[in-house]
């Protein structure tokens, strides 16, 4: 196996050889190194195949924007990830790889024919291609395609991992950890101002890390990074996170920040959170991002080998690697020679450096010769060769007037390619704030901010290290005093600067057809030059119509290579300046993130809390079913040995119907209404009258929203003149709450009313049955239970088993009832106390699923079930509980609209199947002739729907246009099964004449 | 997320404790059944929906409860101000004094200009 490491050059820790593997090959690297500097010591340069083409790919970058370097990653323990940037993991002992989108293997892979036939997949050929037989879109071409393209595979288990999250407040946060980002944040640090400062490399130092010859200050680079770094953690105001990503900048300098922790560990310590997502206010931020090369568009520029020029400098000069042996470098800006230089000392063969500027420095020119270094000046590439690696380099003179000369082909291995430099402004166009054209660098610079934020060094434009160091110093400085601390920034002295001239913005020229030439400008999402010129082609004049036509900049990278080639390919072809065609919009993430560092601790069981009763911890030992009702879980049923859902519910409600079962009802809403005028209040919340509703007395009560629609219902007992006793639906209370609370507050300020949620305070034990008043007598003291006087809607507080009650004489299932209300703490002690004493009774507790069939059956509707929203109270049968006279109540003036009076509204009626054992399925749509053509007219739908054990038959509530007015008629019910029939009847199915309501 | 200062508790809070209850300064009628059925429409359904300047009704809903009114700014998401419920609509002056005064406490906006 061939090795590129050499001696005495680059930072990895060559005391620590680290073994890992590739694609089931095993390799050695060194601490410190990315699995991409670590193959390419290995001399590895294929890495994958491309998403569309499946042509083989390599490494490009050395950062987090790499498109083309994405693997599978196993950490071992179920840690599998697809798509990590080979150049941003991190090798440990024993870590697994792999490459992806390829099959067989990655040298023979089927799906490159889709190279060969590049023509049916030009931009938009989804549109194109497959369009005809409709019915192949689903069944052929889209799983075809799917199946063809793609990247990684998402894996299949559950994430092993925890993740974690942190709020931070701090004075200055610095995004970027390089020459300017180091300088803002000793300014701010020294000022005394709390400082964050993230990077999302492992080491912090940025470029500096590949600038080992830089003189800073009089220091080699360094070592003035090693003093630095100890300076920065000397101070305890200032926090440094390496392996951080600050992924999105929203408003008022709230910065997520994704901090990597374990990623990189051969052995994750027990209960280490994976990642940690801060959550940083700042009162100012640097935004100190550097600068991403570009890569040049020509025809073969995506062959594995051709790779940046300063990706190449830093695999040399930072992890002491070389990227070849025979080395050719094609560019337009001055970085590239330094980094041809950099491996012609390193002993690498560079057999020339093409420059596509007609001038360049001379100086450069000079240093070549000198390393005796072949140079073309005003030429052009046009093409490459070699099918897994770069093999040679087509080149071609350019001659006056942009005519190219006839070609000559060079050897290499590698090809660098340098295209200049963008600066980083994703965070900053997060904020929304302006970016403008600079022509002469032909790139987007920062222009007027929207939140308290600076930008330093390469990510505005100050190219150079002393340019950066005095930029961050100053921002850092600025940032400080504005946030009140004093600060004065430091001047820097650099040797060593690097000249740093050149542009493009263009496709390299060609003696060949440009319609038939493989020039990427894309390489995650396959676009290729030509692509962007047949969507202007084709008329789309938009750059967010031509991105989205192409695909161009919508990979996981969001065009960090491709956006500027793009859109300068666009430019050209719709021949419209840059500016005026305008760039695509960054936005969060800044790099892919994974989904446990935003969802954090908020997974199982915290994702969503769980509200129990007080006694739902019985219901759990005697075995009842579950259901959730909104955050509550209630006992749904109680099936004994041998039970369904169906027995049970038919036995319990059995029980409630001849003897007595109780139902843990504490999840009803409850509200206190407490104040001189809190009946006045009632009168204008609810449509009812309560002036005259005596003390010790209930009444249903109904709430409307301003609209005139039914929002909520319930009891209210008013246990004083100034008190009521309010309950709401389970899944309406806060609601309701909040309405109340709205009226009052903003409404009605002058009313002297107390709210006050006591949901919680309360356990509430249904009693039901006509045994209910006997099993209770024995325990209740200081209540006369008699009918006389204490009737049905009757309310008093007294003591049941030794504590205190608010004793309810209701009922939601037709039977005498009662709700007792105990203070919460002592709600399973009564419970079981009843339970017990019940049983001579046999006495049964019930669950949701009874409680809903036996209100069914007395016609007792559920606001939210037979309710939507649209439901007036007519329309629902209710107008009895409207108080006609009062002046005024929420919504009473909705409800003479005339659309709430028109004849033919949805209203609310029972329904019987023509065959009594059908039960209809609820939410099922009601038609009234069977026989008319799909789409049908459908008059309403199925609200309840239930197997009656009392009647021996199935129910039904539905709503219908005009219902009531077709008491007695047929309707129809398509179900999957076949068409039922159904006649409309009254709502109230057992005992309409309410006798034993008062047993 | 935004930072919004709640006038009763006289403190900036982050937006997850409040809640979004709708335009201000819209008074429920003292006599809903002296409206015609076009004006309770409008009381109902019609709402400004402005581009830029808004009035409009917070809660303080996980704090001290209470319902207050702000003017935002639809386009940037600017807070310019926000008043006691009950407080009658600032005025341009008001509001601007009120924005200077926040951009003044947390210093101007930056010119990012290379």
């Amino acid at each position: 196996m061939s090795n590129f490491r050499i001696a005495g050059k680059g930072r990895v820790n060559r005391s620590r050889q680290l073994r890992f593997s590739f694609d089931g090959v095993d390799y050695t690297g060194y601490e410190g190194d990315t699995l991409a500097s670590a193959l390419l010591a290995n001399g590895v340069h294929l890495v994958g195949r491309s998403f569309k083409y499946h042509r083989p790919r390599g490494i490009l970058t050395a950062g987090s924007e790499e498109p083309n370097a994405l693997v599978g990653s196993n950490r071992g323990n179920g840690r599998f990830e697809p798509n990590t940037r080979a150049t941003v993991l991190e090798v440990f002992e024993g870590l697994k790889t792999e490459s992806q989108n390829r099959w067989p293997s990655l040298t023979r892979d089927i799906g490159a024919v889709n190279d060969a036939l590049y023509m049916l997949f030009s931009a938009g050929f989804y549109y194109k291609t497959f369009m005809w037989p409709k019915s192949f879109w689903d069944k052929v071409y889209e799983p075809v395609i799917r199946n063809a393209a793609g990247l990684g595979k998402a894996p299949t288990a559950p994430d092993p991992d925890s993740y974690a999250s942190r709020f931070a407040h701090c004075d200055v946060l610095v995004v970027g950890g390089g020459a300017a980002g180091l300088a803002a944040a000793l300014e701010a640090g020294r000022s005394g101002a709390s400082v964050i400062l993230c990077d999302e490399q492992s080491e912090i130092g940025g470029s500096l890390l590949a600038e080992p010859t830089a003189e800073i200050n009089g220091q080699l680079a360094w070592d003035w990074l090693e003093d630095t770094n100890a300076a920065l953690a000397a101070m305890p105001n200032v926090t440094v996170l390496p392996r951080t990503t600050a992924i999105g900048y929203y408003h008022q300098n709230f910065v997520g920040l994704c901090q990597r922790l374990t990623d990189h560990l051969r052995i994750v310590p027990d209960g280490a959170p994976r990642e940690r997502m801060w959550k940083v206010r700042a009162k100012q931020v640097v935004l100190a991002q550097g600068a991403i090369e570009k890569p040049l568009v020509f025809a073969g520029n995506d062959r594995p080998g051709v790779m940046l020029a300063g990706a190449a400098r830093t695999y040399l000069n930072r992890y002491g690697v070389k990227v070849g042996n025979w080395v050719v470098a094609v560019t337009s800006h001055d970085s590239a020679w330094h980094a041809a230089f950099d491996l012609a000392k390193a002993g690498v063969e560079v057999a020339a450096i093409v420059d596509v500027r007609g001038t360049v420095p001379t100086q450069l020119v000079a240093a070549a010769d000198a390393l005796r270094i072949r140079t073309l000046i005003g030429w052009t590439v046009t093409g490459t060769k070699g099918r897994l690696r770069v093999s040679s380099v087509r080149v071609n003179p350019v001659g006056p007037g942009g005519k190219v000369g006839g070609a000559e082909t060079i050897a290499c291995d590698t090809l660098l390619m340098s295209g200049g430099w963008t600066p980083s402004i994703h965070l900053f166009s997060h904020t929304q704030g302006s970016l403008t054209w600079n022509e002469d660098g032909q790139m987007f610079l920062p222009g007027r901010g929207k939140e308290e934020c600076r930008l330093a060094g390469a990510g505005k434009g100050r190219f150079g290290l002393k340019a950066a160091f005095e930029d961050g110093a100053a921002a850092g400085s600025a940032a400080a005093a504005d946030a009140g601390f004093a600060a004065q920034p430091a001047a820097y002295h650099v040797e060593g600067e690097l000249s740093f001239t050149g542009v493009t913005g263009h496709e390299l020229p060609t003696d060949r057809d440009p319609g038939h030439a493989k020039a990427f400008v894309d390489f995650q999402n396959d676009v290729m030059a030509k692509d962007i010129r047949l969507a202007v082609r084709e008329g789309f004049k938009s750059i967010e119509h031509i991105k989205r036509y192409t695909t161009n900049g919508m990979a996981t990278d969001q065009g960090k290579l491709s956006n500027i080639n793009g859109l300068a390919v666009a430019s050209d072809a719709l021949k419209r300046p840059i500016p005026a065609v305008g760039l695509t919009t960054f936005r969060p993430p800044y790099t892919p993130t994974s989904f446990g560092t935003f969802a954090g601790y908020n997974k199982g069981a915290l994702f969503e809390v769980t509200r129990k009763t007080p006694i739902d911890g019985w219901a759990e030992e005697n075995g009842a079913v579950y259901e959730p009702v909104s955050l509550w879980r209630r006992a749904w049923y109680f099936p004994q040995v041998g039970e369904d859902m169906h027995a049970a519910v038919a036995r319990e409600c059995k029980a409630v119907r001849t003897s007595v079962g109780m139902f843990d009802a504490s999840t009803l809403g409850k509200i206190e209404i407490v104040g001189p005028d809190a009946a006045e209040f009632m009168n204008r919340m609810y449509t009812n009258a309560w002036t005259k509703l005596a003390p010790g007395r209930c009444r249903y009560g109904l709430l409307l929203g301003e609209d005139g629609f039914i929002r909520d219902d319930g009891v209210i007992g008013r246990l004083a003149q100034d008190r009521f006793h309010v309950t709401t639906t389970t899944g309406g209370a806060a609601r309701v709450l909040g309405m109340m609370e709205d009226y009052l507050q903003t409404e009605w300020p002058d009313l002297k009313v107390w709210l006050t949620s006591t949901t919680e305070q309360w356990s509430v034990i249904a009693l039901q049955g006509p045994n209910a008043r006997k099993l209770i007598e024995p325990f209740v003291e200081g209540i006369d239970l008699s009918e006389g006087a204490f009737p049905h809607m009757a309310v008093a507080t007294g003591k049941i088993c030794g504590v205190p009650t608010r004793l309810f004489r209701v009922s939601f299932t037709g039977e005498l009832g009662f709700e007792i209300n105990v203070p919460a703490r002592y709600g399973r002690a009564v419970w079981e106390k009843l339970f017990e004493a019940g049983q001579r009774f046999g006495i049964t507790p019930y669950g949701t699923e009874t409680m809903h069939v036996l209100r069914a059956e007395k016609g007792y509707i559920i606001v939210g079930q037979d309710t939507d929203g649209t439901l007036t109270p007519d329309d629902a049968g209710l107008s009895w509980a409207v108080g006609k006279t009062k002046p005024d109540f929420v919504g009473k003036r909705s409800l003479s609209r005339p659309d709430m009076l028109a004849a033919n509204r949805k209203q609310l009626v029972g329904l019987l199947t023509s065959d009594p054992k059908t039960v209809l399925e609820e939410g099922a749509q009601i038609v009234l002739d069977p026989n008319q053509p799909v789409p049908m007219d459908m008059v309403g739908h199925v609200t309840s729907s239930y197997w009656s054990a009392e009647l021996g038959r199935s129910i039904a509530f539905a709503v219908i246009q005009g219902g009531r007015s077709l008491q007695g008629k047929t309707v129809h019910v398509p179900m999957p099964d076949k068409v039922h029939s159904a006649t409309i009847t009254g709502m109230v199915f057992v005992d309409p004449e309410n006798t034993r309501l008062s047993a | 997320m935004l930072l919004i200062r709640c006038p009763y508790c006289e403190a900036e809070r982050p937006e997850v404790e409040f809640t979004y209850a709708g335009e201000a300064h819209i008074a429920r009628p003292a006599d809903p059944s002296a409206l015609s059925d076009d004006e309770w429409r409008d009381f109902l359904f019609i709402r400004t929906n402005p581009r830029g300047r808004h009035f409009e009704r917070w809660r303080h809903m996980h704090g001290c409860g209470r319902f207050f009114n702000a003017v935002r700014d639809t386009v940037t998401d600017k807070f310019s101000m926000t008043y006691k419920a009950g407080a009658p609509r600032p005025s341009d002056e008001e509001i601007a004094l009120a924005s200077s005064a926040t951009a003044d406490s947390a210093a101007s906006v930056k010119d990012a200009r290379p």
